[in-house]
């Protein structure tokens, strides 16, 4: 708590004023924009690295607080603030960025409105995770659907018109009923859209339930959980590299973070008596995603279903009301985003050389290209959970917590072992190993410096969190087990 | 009592009704090369009107035998209005000079125009109110119909016309209603009446029917929406320009007073909102359901307008001086919205070419990126998505609803503005995501690019901060309705 500036604001507010001078340079001087871009986004995550070493991992509540008055007539205040899970998420969501913003050096159309709408982008959902006032967290996760729905829109595939639209309406639609919901609580809380006061309100049941709803209508959209997940596979496969690494990685975390940061410390009860339902929809996107995701032809398509079936594990780890359920959910969830956005970066280094995302196209890529080869091995393996990388810790907290409740969860649940193995290295297989499957193929080049500097970085940090997670554990424990004492001491019942 | 005091509450109005005799005389006087000389008096007559409402921003104060009011309401409606008539001159400049209506006539019906809706907003009386209304829908007819030799123009006027007069009967029928139930026209003395009981209750429903019906006509409310897509689409782009957005906020104040402070009593305020509730969620469907359907914009803005008219009319029917504020914010912001929208087709038109269809912005990104940044706020704006300031608007009026108890309309307002975001976004998307049509440069002057440029930022600077305009609603309907 020694940091005397206003940090917070600085990781939200550096990236996106990078992004419009970005925009400002404009498209004529390109090489200019993207030297800006990259600083700016290099910049964004320095501000940020004090908060890991400043944050305080034993203190509960909230740190870095900022607090300014800012709409009066909605007694809406600027209050910023952060605890053990925000900090993981602005970590990640500051990685993303320079990464994205690396990756996007190759961008030919249009790289400065590109590269921009990135760097305000990051700085938006930097500004959902920091957000201690409704009305505040409300508007940066609305303003995220702009750039995003230009991002999928310009710079997509052929079908990317038909999935920008499904995108924006999609999500907007649960947002909106999400704002009913806040509207309905500042009344109730007596003309405050803090957050803090919305945790201690009583509520009785009735309420709960309905306000749960309005919540899970924009969280669950944005996770996505079945069934709500049909906007993904569109998006991912239509939009560009970056656009689904940041997508992938950072965007469906707000759905994740809506849940623990509103859903369960503001209606716990209605939480409580729906957590069943949420579990069962959380368990049939393990299950049957995972199978969807066995069939799937085109690389892109297989990698979005791939996420919704990883994010069913966060869902599923929140609603178990357990430390080490939650806990698992939120390293899931860093997990997925470092996972989930090289795969997608992966299939981006594929199809900048051959302009395909059909699997059948490929074969044979390690002939050419070895180290990129081994890379995309590791990535693949993470996604499939393989001990000693990020993508098993996450969901081995989550099982265990998962063994405690019922073992029917956790033989579901556990499937994704042998699903998410089976669809990832089965895809592995046909694009990388055998005989080179076309001329083309015969003629690529391996990965030049940036695309390794990009892969490796994002490899170094899968590994790191696989073989030692404990710092992110210890930044996780006293928040969650706040959270969970908040949420447990409003039942009277138990 | 001095004449002169007598009259002070109302200088403004006053000036203006010599500067705009004064520029009707002087532009007989000089010629179509020095027409800019009566464009820069009609600015500066404007400009005088702002120092003096400025200067009399006061409590309120009675004029003409309380006739007339002026309290900081119809102030701040005031001032909005001037500078909303000042961004229509600039904007409309190219266009009115390029099609042969840069005349006399031009600027002094919308000064009229701007007479008769200041009249409007300081009235206290149901003649004044009849008067400033007759004024301004004249000067608007003339307006219309001032491109003589355009059929779809004349059209569009005799049908305004026809249906506005038709609208102005069925007010005057309510008013002499009301004047037969409280044998008073003042709005003051009328509201005293119905809450003595002296008031015939029968014949004040009735009254109340017309009125609202007359209302819903002259805002363009569902189902007397009728003229809206025809006038502003036959109309010349810079008459639908000023027409879609300047009257808004008159016919704010209009409601304010004859509704609120003339027929607040409780009683008929639960009448009323009723009838305001049918109208509010019909222009909320019908708005924002056929816009889809649209491919000339001036006529899917018509729709929109519509929608947003919905939207008003739900801060107005939560009955609550914040609900009556979010209102007021409500409408100016539209106005702010809308001169930029309609801004942004009088930009792209050319000689010989309207820019009105949707088409018209295909590849605008391209053309220019940062005009089509700007109509990327506006737009956004118009569908309430935030960190823009049509979120606010928005916002506010739901929470108005969902404080006078009205849950369920909240949630259907919330709906129907998820079907209009669908029509925003696909002028978005023609902006970035298709290829130009028209690869032509945009050429305009300077003024109409800084002001439109300026009324673009807008959006955001109020999206980011929009608590010092909320709070100046607040006290200006705090202040003004004790």
């Amino acid at each position: 708590m020694s940091i005397s500036y206003p940090i917070l604001s600085f990781v939200i507010w550096v990236p996106i004023i990078a992004g419009l001078v970005v925009l400002a340079v404009g498209d004529r001087r390109p090489a200019a924009a993207r030297n800006i871009a990259l600083l700016g986004a290099v910049a964004g995550l320095l501000v940020a690295l004090p908060l890991w070493t400043h944050f305080d991992r034993d203190a509960g509540g909230f740190q870095f607080i900022e607090n300014a008055p800012w709409i009066d007539s909605f007694n809406a205040n600027y209050h910023l603030g952060i605890d053990g899970i925000s900090l993981l998420l602005i970590l990640l969501n500051c990685v993303i960025t320079v990464l994205v913003v690396v990756a996007g050096w190759g961008v030919r159309e249009r790289i400065a409105q590109y590269l921009a709408s990135f760097l305000i982008l990051g700085g938006l959902m930097n500004g959902v995770f920091c957000a201690l006032d409704a009305l505040l967290f409300y508007v940066f996760f609305e303003a995220t659907l702009i750039p995003m729905y230009i991002i999928i829109g310009v710079w997509g595939g052929p079908n990317r018109i038909y999935a920008a639209v499904k995108f924006f309406l999609y999500t907007l639609l649960g947002s909106l009923l999400f704002l009913v919901a806040l509207i309905y609580l500042f009344n109730v809380a007596d003309g405050s859209f803090s957050l803090l006061d919305f945790y201690g309100l009583q509520l009785p049941l009735g309420a709960q339930i309905l306000i749960f709803v309005a919540f899970f209508a924009a969280f669950a959209v944005k996770v996505p959980m079945w069934p709500v997940h049909t906007w993904l596979p569109d998006a991912h496969v239509e939009a560009p590299t970056g656009g689904s690494v940041v997508l992938a990685a950072v965007m469906l975390k707000l759905g994740g973070y809506g849940f623990l940061r509103l859903s369960l410390p503001i209606v716990p009860d209605a939480s409580q008596q729906l957590a069943g339902f949420v579990i069962a929809l959380s368990l049939v996107a393990v299950v049957y995603i995972g199978l969807v995701a066995l069939v799937q032809t085109d690389l892109k398509k297989l990698i979005a279903y791939s996420s919704i079936s990883h994010m069913g594990f966060v869902t599923l780890g929140t609603f178990l009301f357990s430390a080490q359920g939650v806990e698992g959910a939120v390293l899931q969830m860093v997990s997925h985003g470092f996972v989930s956005g090289a795969l997608f970066l992966c299939v981006g280094v594929l199809y900048d050389r051959l302009h395909s995302r059909r699997i059948a196209d490929y074969g044979g890529v390690v002939n050419r290209m070895p180290v990129f080869a081994a890379l995309f091995m590791l990535f693949a393996m993470a996604n499939a959970g393989l001990p000693g990388t990020s993508g098993f810790v996450g969901e081995w907290l989550v099982i265990l917590a998962t063994v405690k409740t019922s073992f029917w969860y956790t033989a579901l649940a556990a499937t994704t072992l042998i699903f998410g193995a089976s669809y990832t290295l089965w895809m592995y297989k046909r694009v990388v190993f055998g005989a080179p499957a076309s001329p083309q193929i015969a003629a690529l080049n391996d990965i030049g410096g940036r695309e390794t500097l990009v892969l490796g970085v994002t490899a170094a940090l899968v590994l790191a969190i696989g073989i030692y997670p404990a710092p992110l554990g210890a930044v996780l424990h006293v928040s969650v087990s706040d959270l969970l004492a908040h949420v447990h001491s409003k039942l009277p019942m138990q | 009592m001095s004449f002169l005091t007598f009259i002070a509450p109302a200088c403004a109005e006053v000036f203006l009704l010599c500067a705009a005799c004064a520029i009707l005389v002087i532009d007989l006087f000089v010629d179509d090369a020095q027409r800019g000389i009566s464009y820069t008096l009609t600015l500066l007559a404007l400009a005088g009107c702002f120092v003096l409402t400025w200067l009399g921003l006061s409590e309120e104060q009675y004029a003409f035998n309380d006739m007339f009011v002026a309290d900081p309401m119809a102030a701040l409606i005031k001032l909005s209005i001037y500078l909303a008539v000042a961004v229509t001159l600039v904007y409309a400049r190219p266009y009115v000079q390029a099609r042969g209506m840069f005349r006399g006539e031009f600027f002094v019906l919308i000064l009229f125009a701007t007479l008769g809706m200041m009249v409007m907003v300081s009235a206290n009386h149901l003649l004044t109110l009849y008067l400033g209304l007759e004024l301004l829908a004249l000067a608007l007819y003339g307006l219309v119909a001032l491109q003589r030799d355009s059929t779809a123009a004349t059209e569009a006027a005799m049908k305004y016309f026809v249906l506005g007069a038709l609208a102005s009967g069925m007010l005057l029928y309510g008013m002499s209603m009301l004047y037969g139930a409280t044998g008073s026209l003042g709005l003051t003395d009328m509201a005293d009446a119905i809450a003595n009981d002296s008031a015939d209750k029968v014949v004040l429903a009735f009254a109340l029917v017309f009125i609202i019906s007359g209302i819903g006509f002259k805002l363009g409310a569902v189902p007397f929406h009728m003229w809206v897509p025809d006038v502003y689409q036959g109309a010349p782009t810079a008459v639908a320009l000023f027409i879609s957005s300047v009257p808004k906020l008159a016919a704010f104040a209009f409601i304010m007073r004859i509704l609120v402070t003339g027929l607040g009593a409780d009683w008929l305020v639960a009448q009323w909102q009723w009838m305001l509730i049918v109208m509010a969620v019909l222009s909320l469907a019908i708005g924002s359901i056929t816009a889809i359907a649209q491919t000339n914009l001036k006529r899917m803005l018509a729709y929109s307008t519509i929608s947003h008219m919905g939207f008003l009319l739900l801060g107005i029917l939560s009955g609550s001086d914040e609900g009556f504020a979010s209102a007021m914010f409500y409408v100016m912001v539209y106005a702010l919205m809308n001169l930029g929208a309609f801004g942004m087709i009088l930009l792209l038109a050319r000689p010989g070419f309207e820019a009105d269809t949707l088409d018209d912005f295909r590849g605008l990104n391209q053309r220019s990126p940062w005009y089509a940044g700007m109509m990327l706020l506006i737009m956004f704006s118009m569908a309430g998505i935030p960190p823009l300031v049509g979120f606010y608007a928005k916002l506010s009026v739901l929470w108005a609803v969902v404080d006078a108890g009205y849950l369920w309309l909240a949630v259907v307002a919330v709906l129907f503005s998820l079907v209009s975001a669908f029509y925003y976004l696909r002028v978005v998307r023609l902006m970035y995501f298709e290829p130009p049509l028209d690869p032509s440069p945009i050429t305009a002057p300077a003024a109409t690019r800084w002001v439109l440029s300026l009324n673009g930022l807008l959006m955001l600077v109020f999206g980011v901060l929009p608590g010092p305009l909320m709070t100046l609603c607040d006290y200006s309907i705090e202040l003004s309705l004790q």
